[in-house]
């Protein structure tokens, strides 16, 4: 092969590849859930019609929290055939902190750090075949850690 | 990008916990540095973890998610010497990837 052939080639293989996973990632990520600025609006990016109130989920958080900036929840849901686990916290600009999907053998559990605003219900919302349950928990924030 | 991703997965009976600490700044886009201009959002959106390939933990996060994000999780049916690779996908096209193999608790 002549060298510039196969140096354009290079090019636009590497142009290719840098740009395909990009949109494709832009296409992934919930861009309408995780920019609404309310809880409806987040709960409907999510397609989450209701949600069902459940004492089947687990909310492990501080009582009070020095430093908004990081504040450890840990989420486990006892509902039968978790598939998903949604974070928010009410109060934030925009609520909708993170979303884990289960697969494979991975309990429907996690341990995270997320930010809050201010003083605001932490919410689960379990996602479990085509029903979505929620749990709330009260966090209160000393300082503003969304900055 | 060799330190930029710590992670310990460690079997307990037949559940493998792993533990992953990224490091990554995690910017709202609503701070201002000292000049007064805001620093633009830079935040991992996309996290994917696989056991052994077949993908286990997939995650979709905003900016509410602290800076330099930790994650614990537990996998059932794990044994010891699988694999664990972690994949993160941040908002301004950057990635990385980390691997790892299950060790006894």
């Amino acid at each position: 092969m002549q060298r510039r052939a196969f140096l354009q080639c290079l090019v636009g293989f590497s142009a290719a590849a840098m740009l395909l996973p990009l949109r494709a990632l832009a296409a992934i990520w919930n861009k309408a859930a995780f920019e609404s600025k309310d809880v409806p609006g987040a709960l409907e990016g999510l397609d989450v019609p209701s949600e069902i109130p459940s004492d089947e989920i687990d909310i492990m958080a501080p009582q009070r929290a020095e430093n908004g900036a990081v504040v450890q929840v840990e989420i486990r849901s006892r509902i039968p055939s978790t598939e998903a686990i949604a974070i928010i916290a009410e109060k934030n600009p925009t609520p909708l902190i993170a979303n884990f999907v289960f697969s494979n053998g991975a309990e429907p559990f996690v341990i995270t750090r997320i930010k809050m605003a201010e003083t605001s219900n932490i919410q689960a919302i379990v996602k479990s075949g085509d029903k979505y349950y929620v749990a709330k928990r009260m966090v209160e924030v000393l300082e503003n850690g969304c900055n | 990008m060799a330190n930029d991703m710590k992670m310990r997965a460690q079997l307990k009976g037949d559940i493998a916990e792993i533990k992953i600490l990224m490091s990554h700044p995690m910017e709202t886009g609503r701070r201002r540095n000292q000049l007064d201009e805001l620093v633009p959002a830079h935040f991992i959106q996309l996290v994917s973890v696989t056991l052994n390939g077949k993908p286990v933990l997939e995650a979709q996060w905003s900016t509410g998610i602290s800076k330099n994000p930790y994650l614990t999780f537990h996998v059932k049916g794990a044994k010891v010497g699988d694999k664990v690779e972690v994949t993160w996908h941040d908002n301004s096209g950057k990635s990385s990837t980390h691997q790892d193999l299950v060790i006894q608790a």
